[in-house]
């Protein structure tokens, strides 16, 4: 067993088993922690395994949270129809914009995913008639599984998400130590040497797109229920450069780094907002910090290679 | 839809777009040379605005406010690329990530600064009133910005084209390592087009403040639309900025005054049309 991965077990463990003596707040916060990881995992299938850095990645767990708060408040779809279409969705439009994205390298990438994302930021919007716009759409109710606990209360709600979040590092991992996560790595480190391998380099590259827009939107379907509020706020800019900023943080590559990153940053967000409201310089100061200080991530300043 | 009704808004899409072009020729030349995708950018422009507006409230002096604008955030900019970014050569993420980080600062900034009301500038009288042609009317301020587009247009591409510094950042702009290996010190030559784009954006932003007002969240606003321009018409490229942004201006225009609903769709799907037809913008090269 990696160490990584006996880390991961070990902390969804301790989370699990100190979940009940918590108070509701430190309970929610980990809960938002438990489901932006799941955000932050996809985007390392990208960033992390593939080498490509996407500015856009909010855009499908928008789209996902979106379908979710559309179908449960006004059309009153139960959890299971609203998981499969929001998936579908979030699936559907990764498909459609990596079919642009992928054709593009580096900084071009970049560019059009961050025009991308902005896009759907821009229908959430301004589609008023369908979106209610900047109002956002309130009243999501808390899904009914059809088991005996409701999960309204935080702690069965924190339990469902945990799981979730176990589910999709589970599967990721799978992903990323199958050959075709292993040809996705050596897409990463050279992709010239992979395509005279006889690899389809596109094929990989915009299949790992529509995999990490398939569990960002996954992570949006979460998203919607536990916040029972979906707005223009969780497509924009900021949170996909939020989402950037955790990989980073974490330890591209790793799966449970970029879990961690996500963790720090929900609760560093929090926290700080109480203390301040200065909370933008903050976050500001930790990019920045990030990037000079730990370029590896904090799994990598510790001195292991993410390798 | 009357015939004044297209000239009308084909205008306001021009004059918006001779706008755009001060804020993305700065982006597009800062890439060219140095690769960097600047999510700072829109912030140069808000708070180019904001000095602006300071200058303005001292002493109503507007080709200040254009000046003090341009020097202070040319100032920001030289800071930003001295000692931070060059830090990071080819690091396209961390490029990224720290830029954002700036613009996350510079709102802050700007909000504990400025607080949170919308302002906008006055301009000096004989800008204002309306040129009116039969029922067409166009306001002075618009052609006014128009104008400022052409003549830093032509003295961009004059100095780009004619000059002795104009060839170096071409050469930078083409092959650095070739242009560092005849002689021409790129490092200079960087921190010289990150000084002219920020200061670019600046004016662009005491102008704009004249008729789109100062006010926070018009950073991350106007950057989109700079990066849709830089995308269109391709990164680095000169003559691409300029039908860039007259392209985005007028389907912005187009779009918002014929399909409000779907206003940033219109804007953003022929830009992937372009790229999917040609993936480096009108004007790009590979």
């Amino acid at each position: 067993m990696e160490r990584a991965v006996v880390a991961g077990a070990v902390a969804i463990g301790a989370a699990a088993a100190i979940a009940p003596a918590l108070p509701s707040y430190p309970l929610t916060l980990l809960t938002q922690a438990a489901i932006v990881a799941i955000l932050a995992m996809s985007l390392d299938i990208l960033l992390g395994y593939t080498g490509l850095a996407s500015l856009g990645h909010a855009a499908y767990f928008g789209v996902a949270a979106y379908a979710v708060g559309i179908l449960a408040t006004e059309h009153r779809v139960g959890f299971l129809g609203c998981l499969v279409a929001a998936l579908l969705l979030a699936t559907a439009t990764a498909a459609l914009f990596g079919l642009l994205a992928i054709r593009a390298t580096g900084t071009y990438f970049l560019m059009i995913t961050l025009a991308l994302g902005m896009l759907v930021w821009g229908l959430a919007f301004r589609w008023v008639s369908l979106t209610k716009g900047d109002n956002g759409i309130a009243g999501v109710p808390r899904p009914e599984l059809g088991l005996p606990w409701s999960l309204l209360a935080p702690l069965p709600f924190f339990y469902f998400a945990l799981v979730c979040t176990t589910i999709a590092w589970v599967a990721l991992g799978v992903l990323a130590r199958s050959p075709f996560g292993l040809t996705l790595k050596g897409i990463r480190e050279s992709e010239t040497r992979m395509r005279a391998l006889g690899y389809d380099v596109w094929l990989h590259k915009y299949v790992a797109f529509v995999i990490a827009g398939l569990f960002s939107g996954f992570a949006g379907v979460l998203w919607a229920y536990y916040n029972g509020f979906v707005s223009p706020i969780d497509v924009q800019l900021v949170t996909s450069v939020e989402t950037l900023l955790m990989v980073a943080l974490g330890g591209p590559g790793t799966l449970a780094g970029p879990a961690l990153g996500a963790v720090v940053i929900v609760f560093l967000k929090n926290f700080v907002s109480v203390y301040t409201k200065r909370w933008l310089l903050i976050l500001g100061a930790v990019y920045i910090g990030a990037i000079l200080f730990a370029p590896r991530g904090l799994l990598g300043a510790f001195g292991r290679s993410p390798r | 839809m009357t015939a004044e009704f297209w000239i009308t808004q084909a205008f306001n899409g021009l004059s918006y777009g001779a706008l755009l072009f001060l804020v993305a020729s700065g982006l597009s030349l800062i890439f060219g040379v140095m690769r960097i995708v600047n999510l700072a950018h829109g912030s140069y422009f808000m708070l180019g605005g904001y000095v602006g507006l300071s200058v303005m409230w001292r002493v109503e002096s507007f080709p200040l406010a254009l000046a003090v604008g341009a020097l202070a955030i040319a100032l920001v900019g030289v800071g930003m690329e001295r000692f931070f970014l060059r830090r990071l050569p080819g690091q396209t993420l961390g490029q990224v990530l720290l830029t954002i980080g700036f613009a996350l600062i510079f709102q802050d900034l700007a909000l504990l600064i400025w607080g949170g009301d919308p302002y906008s500038v006055r301009v000096p009288v004989s800008l204002t009133g309306v040129v009116t042609a039969g029922a067409l009317r166009f306001p002075v301020y618009r052609i006014f910005i128009l104008a400022v587009a052409v003549v830093v247009g032509a003295g961009l591409w004059l100095a780009l084209d004619r000059t002795r510094v104009g060839a170096m950042i071409r050469a930078a702009v083409d092959d650095a390592e070739m242009a560092q290996g005849v002689g021409i010190r790129v490092p200079t030559v960087s921190l010289a087009v990150f000084a002219l784009g920020s200061a670019l954006a600046a004016v662009g932003g005491v102008i704009g403040s004249g008729f789109l007002g100062v006010y926070p969240g018009l950073d991350f606003e106007i950057l989109p639309y700079a990066f849709v321009v830089v995308i269109v018409g391709g990164l680095g490229s000169l003559p691409g900025a300029m039908v860039g942004s007259l392209l985005v201006g007028l389907l912005d225009n187009f779009g918002k005054a014929l399909f409000p609903e779907l206003s940033y769709f219109t804007l953003f799907a022929p830009m992937a049309v372009i790229l999917a037809l040609k993936p480096t913008g009108l004007f790009g090269r590979a």
